[in-house]
């Protein structure tokens, strides 16, 4: 089984975190990865920054321009990822970002690079099933997941496109915007991930604008996994450097909060 | 027909929207299931008599077109070599060539049953344009505008607003086009479902770069029949602007199979190629960026460099995915020119000809400046004045050291 399959198949929801790689600094990542293992992270999405994150909100905007004017190259991301890759052999571990930055020097290169530094899968933004070619079969080549995105515009007319080469896990952005704004309501929750449910077996996580313990856990219930992003990466906005303690304790009530979602009160 | 020619340069893009290997449609999933609406919307539009019947009578009676086909005498007895004739865009309603896709893609919105309109600009010759086809069909406009861009084109700043629209400052980045772009992206896929995007240049996920050149291929339709009434014969050379490439595109795309026909677009080169630049096609490599897939100013990691240009309509890393194609297949040169010389070319119309030109066109002029004196006298140069330059004096005073 993949590192990705078992994060998953743990028999209780799954905690997904969102970090920016460089943000602070280069040098600071490893703590924040490290403390959102400890606080009991199943899956990291390492953010690849972006000079153009039009997709991201103010949070993970300023965290992309953090990063990048702090020197943050794609060389840092891949020998981050594997440093903790080295230190964490089971914690699965995703890109995420944009599609310039992945195909520049080529997909090929840059699923090449992926398999050296033992990441698991990617997402990219702005690659639609459309556009596979650009990427996808350089990734499947390289036995990369290729993490895509439905949304509340995703119906059931456009989820076959949405599935097909579709692996890993299925992220349920769960309002039309942008990261780290409003939140969805759970009763659409519900709704929307029994219609992707009815479309494909890989495991659903549920992101966007999930913020505190309370609302990951309602969203858990209905979900094998929420995604938070926004509200971590304010706290290295907060607390730059000395992020990796903040982070932890708040990934630690999140993910007590998501694990225990679906037992009995 | 060329149209029908197989080995047309017309035909373009695929029906994925591909011109070569640019253009695409490289956006956020919350978005595709509208650009397929979109797609869908255009083609049935296209095939749409009325559409068409709407399209024309509003370019006629409230844009102003035909534009004229004016004869430089001046400016080519100055130059001393191909005769130079200016296709007149600057004379549209509004002042700039933007007006004719503002008015095709407001009929798109209607069609489509959108309420509410955005849009991005850089010089803001295209949120003027966006908010005029707003106030004229009454539908509420919110334009993005880089915060350098608001500073250096106020009078624009607040011709939008007279016309009723919400100009919102970006500040992310440069504070110029590309960031306003951002900005218009992440409001559109919030509004997805009442929301109309009207990108302002050949440029973004398909359709767009195929629409715009659509609607505003009419300049090219009209010189082409002009310059061929006037003169019996097809033009030697055509010159434009670009920064995106709208109005590029659209005069060229008309007379991209007739072989005898060369084509030179003008990038901006800034501060020179070696320096700050807007010259994504001599600076810049392949890339993905607002939904397409294009030449781009970038660094070796993929992460987009700045532009840099004294016109705010050129200042863009990037440039619409045909041009990329037109350039790669060699069927149009490219060429750029820097600041001084798009002010030398600026000052040459208005002393020549009593035409003061927007900063875009100053661009080509400054490169038909170079090119007419090694062409005979026989040749002809057909030069698109896209913009008219009130909107620029403030800019220009600057940089003569003229404090108004």
């Amino acid at each position: 089984m993949t590192r990705l399959a078992s994060a998953f198949s743990k028999g209780r929801p799954a905690l997904v975190t969102f970090i920016t790689g460089g943000d602070p600094t280069p040098d600071a990542t490893p703590a924040i990865l490290d403390a959102l293992v400890a606080g009991g992270a199943d899956v990291i999405e390492l953010g690849l920054p972006f000079t153009d994150p039009m997709a991201d909100g103010p949070a993970i905007q300023a965290a992309n321009i953090r990063a990048l004017e702090a020197g943050t190259k794609t060389a840092d991301i891949f020998r981050i990822a594997a440093e903790f890759r080295a230190r964490h052999p089971e914690t699965p571990l995703v890109l995420m970002g944009y599609a310039n930055p992945m195909i520049t020097r080529g997909a090929e290169w840059f699923a090449g690079e992926c398999v050296k530094a033992g990441v698991d899968g990617i997402i990219c933004v702005d690659i639609p099933n459309e556009e596979d070619a650009e990427i996808g079969p350089a990734l499947r080549e390289a036995g990369i997941a290729f993490i895509r995105l439905a949304t509340p515009t995703t119906d059931k007319a456009r989820l076959p496109a949405v599935l097909e080469n579709s692996s890993g896990f299925l992220y349920y952005v769960s309002v039309a915007g942008i990261t780290g704004k409003q939140q969805a309501a759970v009763d659409t929750i519900a709704q929307a991930v029994a219609h992707l449910k009815a479309g494909t077996d890989l495991p659903i996580a549920v992101g966007f604008g999930v913020r505190t313990p309370e609302q990951a856990a309602a969203f858990a219930a209905h979900a094998d996994g929420v995604v938070v992003g926004s509200a971590l990466v304010d706290l290295v906005a907060q607390h730059g450097a000395n992020a990796a303690e903040p982070v932890r304790a708040l990934t630690q009530a999140l993910a007590e909060a998501v694990h225990k979602a679906r037992e009995p009160a | 027909m060329n149209q029908t020619m197989p080995n047309s340069f017309r035909h373009f893009p695929d029906d994925r929207g591909h011109f070569g290997q640019f253009g695409g449609r490289y956006v956020a999933e919350t978005l595709m299931p509208l650009i397929l609406d979109l797609e869908r919307e255009y083609k049935a539009a296209k095939a749409d008599p009325a559409f068409h019947a709407e399209f024309d009578d509003l370019l006629e009676h409230y844009v102003g077109r035909p534009s004229p086909l004016y004869f430089a005498p001046r400016l080519t007895e100055e130059l001393g070599g191909a005769q130079v004739w200016f296709k007149r865009d600057e004379l549209n309603h509004t002042g700039a060539h933007k007006i004719n896709n503002c008015i095709g893609q407001i009929l798109l919105a209607i069609r489509m049953g959108k309420k509410r309109i955005i849009a991005e600009t850089g010089a803001g010759q295209h949120g003027v344009a966006t908010a005029t086809v707003c106030a004229r069909f009454g539908l509420p406009c919110t334009i993005f505008m880089g915060a350098t861009d608001v500073a250096r084109q106020a009078p624009n700043v607040f011709r939008m607003k007279l016309l009723g629209a919400t100009v919102v400052p970006v500040t992310a980045g440069a504070g110029t086009l590309k960031d306003a772009m951002n900005e218009a992206l992440r409001d559109w896929v919030a509004n997805v479902h009442d929301t109309f995007y009207i990108i302002g240049t050949a440029a973004g996920p398909h359709p767009y770069p195929e629409l715009v050149r659509d609607f505003q291929s009419v300049i090219g339709r009209e010189a082409r029949e002009q310059i061929q009434k006037r003169t019996g014969r097809l033009p030697d050379l055509l010159v434009a602007a670009i920064g995106g490439g709208s109005n590029a595109i659209g005069l060229f795309h008309p007379f991209l199979d007739d072989t005898s026909v060369k084509m030179l677009g003008v990038e901006a080169a800034g501060y020179g190629l070696d320096k700050e630049h807007a010259a994504s096609l001599a600076g810049g490599r392949p890339g993905i960026l607002h939904g397409n897939k294009t030449y781009l100013l970038q660094d070796e990691d993929g992460q987009i460099t700045e532009g840099h240009s004294i016109s705010a309509g050129l200042d863009y890393p990037g440039i619409g995915p045909e041009h990329a194609f037109l350039r790669d297949i060699g069927r149009v040169d490219y060429t750029s020119v820097t600041d001084e010389e798009a002010m030398d070319g600026f000052q040459l119309l208005c002393r020549t000809e009593g035409i003061i030109p927007a900063l875009e066109p100053a661009h080509a002029i400054a490169a038909v400046k170079k090119v007419a004196p090694t062409m005979g006298k026989d040749q002809i140069i057909v030069a698109n004045l896209c913009g008219r330059g009130d909107k620029d004096i403030f800019t220009v005073a600057d940089r003569l050291g003229v404090e108004l």
